[in-house]
């Protein structure tokens, strides 16, 4: 039976989708059977990151419906073997996502996939709800930044309270924190918060940190997963938390040397 | 004391450890909030201590108004109880607060 995870954040922007998109490439990449879906119906974009827009004929909100089935509406990846989208409808609004409705299409799901990620919208209202409801683990992707801080301990707590694992008294959802848009060189100066002090002030176990990077933007601008990048240091640092998100030891990445830094690699 | 203490407190607090000062203080004030005990028992407290006023007075449910706020260590749990206007012969308080700490 697959795991469901959601990613989730709370506040808008801080990279679900990015790390949505990333992640579900980088178990995919790893031979597990994934698939990723837009909970964010009515704003979709997980296909434009994916690089899958023109593609999407039916949508989640359809299978929901029954105006679709769910092999019409999965989109496989053309990049990598194991990995498929469920796209968000973009004409609906959240309301379209019944419980009885959503727990009906991620049952499915559970039988034929290891792994289902859920890339939840923004927000606390109802779609980010359903979006961590069904959910085994969450991401909760978090800015070194005070309001992203903030959005995330919310989450969190509606993690602990919101979820069917919470209503259904059950083990809890279990957290992982991701930080991501990190800038060691300001964590230097004073002027970002430091891994620790989110670690601190969140207290959830931290999987990994995402360097800003400028190839996060290029890769969405081209709709490719950034963990397909084997050059981009966002990439890398993706596919070292999938790696320990799967209990491995992440393999030591070399600091680039001075020469390497000038000319390349 | 030297010279360089003096111009190192004049210099202003590095602003990420402003932001996670200010962070632990609000994250901390809504964790309690979400995770307050007090709020589950209030309205039972609320409906008990009109039960015993009423064996005296006669009062109304929104005579009666409980609140608890938090200051540092200790949280203020604050009763009003506006007792109607009396017949002659009764006392008359117009509120009488306690506070419980």
């Amino acid at each position: 039976m697959g795991k469901i995870i959601v990613v989730t954040s709370g506040k808008g922007g801080v990279g679900k989708t990015t790390t949505s998109a990333a992640f579900a490439t980088g178990l995919a990449l790893r031979g597990h059977q994934t698939v990723v879906i837009d909970f964010d119906v009515g704003l979709r974009n997980l296909d434009l990151v994916m690089g899958c827009e023109r593609r999407v004929v039916y949508d989640f909100v359809n299978v929901i419906n029954g105006e679709g089935n769910l092999n019409q509406a999965l989109i496989k990846d053309k990049r990598v073997e194991n990995l498929f989208i469920l796209p968000a409808s973009q004409t609906r609004d959240k309301e379209a996502l019944t419980v009885k409705g959503v727990a009906r299409v991620l049952e499915a799901l559970k039988k034929r996939f290891e792994y289902i990620i859920c890339d939840s919208p923004a927000g606390i209202e109802h779609g980010a709800i359903i979006a961590m409801y069904f959910s085994d683990e969450a991401l909760i992707v978090t800015n070194p930044e005070v309001s992203s801080v903030r959005d995330s301990d919310r989450i969190i707590g509606m993690l602990s309270s919101k979820t069917r694992r919470a209503v259904q008294n059950l083990t809890p959802v279990k957290e992982h924190l991701l930080i991501t848009r990190y800038i060691q060189k300001r964590v230097n100066s004073g002027e970002m918060l430091s891994i620790q002090d989110v670690q601190e002030i969140l207290a959830i176990p931290l999987l990994g940190v995402i360097p800003e990077s400028p190839s996060v933007l290029k890769a969405s601008n081209a709709g490719i997963p950034i963990t397909l990048d084997k050059k981009s240091d966002a990439g890398l640092a993706y596919l070292d938390i999938v790696a320990s998100f799967l209990g491995e030891e992440p393999p030591p990445r070399e600091k680039k040397g001075f020469l390497t830094r000038f000319f390349g690699n | 004391m030297t010279i360089f203490n003096y111009f190192r407190t004049l210099r202003p607090q590095k602003t990420a450890a402003v932001a996670k000062e200010r962070l632990q203080i609000i994250v901390a004030h809504e964790r309690r909030l979400r995770n307050s005990p007090t709020l589950e028992y209030l309205p039972q407290l609320q409906q008990e201590i009109l039960e015993v006023v009423r064996k005296y007075v006669i009062i109304q449910n929104e005579h009666i108004k409980v609140h608890i706020e938090k200051e540092g260590q200790y949280e203020i749990l604050e009763l009003n109880i506006t007792l109607p206007d009396t017949e002659k012969g009764q006392i008359n308080i117009q509120k009488s607060s306690s506070d419980v700490t």
